[in-house]
């Protein structure tokens, strides 16, 4: 096969993936917030609710498309893009086995951080183009919330790099054959999924987006399919960052019995249940503790994370003794932000 | 067959097409099927089911801009941590003790900001 229709197949075969799993998740996340909440979730549509999300797409499409008289047209209009495109851009490098990835790149991680960044601009684009207060309100709060929890997440990764020195996703799966990351950087870890919340604008982070605030934030004016692509980008979203999660934490596809592709999507799943669990428990933050807990704790936790590392593979530590300063310093994290003071009430 | 260095960037720039490509048959399948009954009610922006005053143009509080120099700030010296990352092993202990006196020296701004208020939500 040429490698021009090789690479097409691939990401095709990718985009359909990724379609059928949102589908699927967006059941998966009404049914299991809905038990959680002792309520069925939804029931009509199919055994168990399962037609639910398509029957909802299919509306979606059906919408009539809406734009306020005043909003900046190519804003407005190009938005769904700039926020879908650099979410999907993410897999073209996230490998599901050695062979199932479609383009394994050298600077993989570096390149994940690098488009993952982007899409915060289509979320601007959206809240200024809508003409809208409480839309320009929520894009300024999602900026100042993606950029701030960025930080951590990016230096929670750094420390995979220094572990493994690689960029390369598969050389730091392979890495983890006998110990995955997890229980060497439980602190990378909590950090890391963390910041990804936030970035996923998922509760407790879902300031941007708050209905009983800024009723639902930058994309309060789209309806219909404009509407239903930042959905779709942000259950895209999801599954990419539990999907970076599983390979360079918990290790891919690496571990035994379950065919490797069957391995990554039991961990990348399992992480999306807990997100979900998350939220159907967690109450939402005030933004004044939000940003407090990016700069005051987690910033220079994540440096923490990345001395310890960084002293652990220059001089050789047994593995058991990071591990153990680190799941310490996670329980110190938990610690204070257990007693973490609010900030002043005014 | 050009080498893998471009193989793997155009499939990124396949990605990004067949991505758009998506988004954009998604709109003209919705443009086809769903109805046009424009009126100059709908294309009212939304305030609360009142009519809105003013335009969208509000004052964005001076905070914003804070965090985000902050965070040029903090962003640049990731940029500068990944190839070190990679690296720092086999450069032996003195690259590494550099790297720790040049995060030193940027948690000494943190700490600054942290010190002047900047941090502070208010």
């Amino acid at each position: 096969m040429p490698w021009y229709v090789d690479i097409t197949a691939r990401v095709g075969a990718m985009l359909i993936f990724l379609i059928l799993t949102v589908l699927a998740l967006v059941w998966l996340e009404r049914k299991f917030a809905g038990r959680i909440q002792m309520r069925l979730g939804p029931m009509r549509t199919g055994y168990q609710g399962l037609l639910q999300s398509l029957a909802d797409a299919v509306k979606l499409l059906l919408k009539e498309d809406l734009r306020p008289a005043n909003a900046d047209r190519w804003a407005f209009q190009m938005a769904p893009f700039v926020v879908f495109v650099p979410i999907f851009l993410i897999f073209v490098t996230i490998p599901f086995s050695r062979e199932l990835v479609i383009r394994n790149l050298d600077m993989g991680l570096f390149y994940i951080i690098a488009v993952s960044g982007l899409s915060i601009v289509g979320i601007v684009m959206a809240g200024w183009g809508s003409d809208n207060k409480y839309a320009l309100l929520g894009a300024v709060r999602s900026a100042a919330q993606m950029i701030s929890y960025e930080l951590p997440l990016v230096l929670a990764l750094l420390g995979i790099a220094m572990q493994a020195s690689s960029l390369n996703l598969v050389t730091i799966v392979e890495q983890q054959r006998f110990l995955p990351n997890l229980f060497m950087q439980p602190l990378g870890f909590t950090l890391f999924m963390v910041a990804a919340l936030a970035e996923l604008h998922r509760s407790p982070f879902d300031i941007p987006v708050a209905e009983s605030e800024v009723v639902g934030g930058p994309f309060i004016e789209y309806s219909g399919i404009r509407w239903g692509i930042f959905y779709l980008s942000e259950y895209v979203n999801l599954v990419a960052v539990a999907a970076l999660a599983s390979l360079v934490f918990l290790g891919g596809w690496e571990w035994p019995l379950l065919p490797p592709a069957a391995w990554f999507l039991v961990k990348t799943f399992a992480l999306i249940m807990v997100i979900m669990w998350v939220r159907a428990t967690l109450p939402r933050l005030r933004i004044d503790q939000l940003m407090d807990f990016a700069w005051k704790i987690l910033l220079p936790l994540a440096f923490v994370n990345i001395f310890i590392v960084g002293l652990y593979r220059l001089y050789q530590w047994p593995t058991w003794t990071v591990s153990l300063i680190s799941l310490a310093m996670a329980i110190v994290a938990a610690a204070t932000v257990y007693h973490f003071p609010g900030g002043e009430r005014r | 067959m050009p080498g893998e260095y471009a193989i793997n960037y155009t499939a990124v720039l396949v990605a990004a097409g067949l991505g758009g490509g998506l988004v954009a048959f998604l709109f003209i399948i919705s443009y086809l099927l769903a109805p046009h009954h424009y009126s100059e009610e709908k294309a009212i922006s939304y305030e609360c089911g009142m009519l809105p005053m003013g335009r969208f143009w509000s004052q964005i509080h001076v905070r914003y801009y804070i965090f985000a120099i902050l965070f040029m700030i903090f962003d640049v010296e990731t940029v500068f941590l990944y190839p070190w990352a990679v690296t720092f092993v086999s450069l032996g202990p003195a690259a590494f003790f550099e790297m720790v006196i040049f995060i030193l020296v940027l948690l000494f701004g943190l700490a600054y900001a942290w010190k002047k208020g900047a941090l502070a939500w208010r």
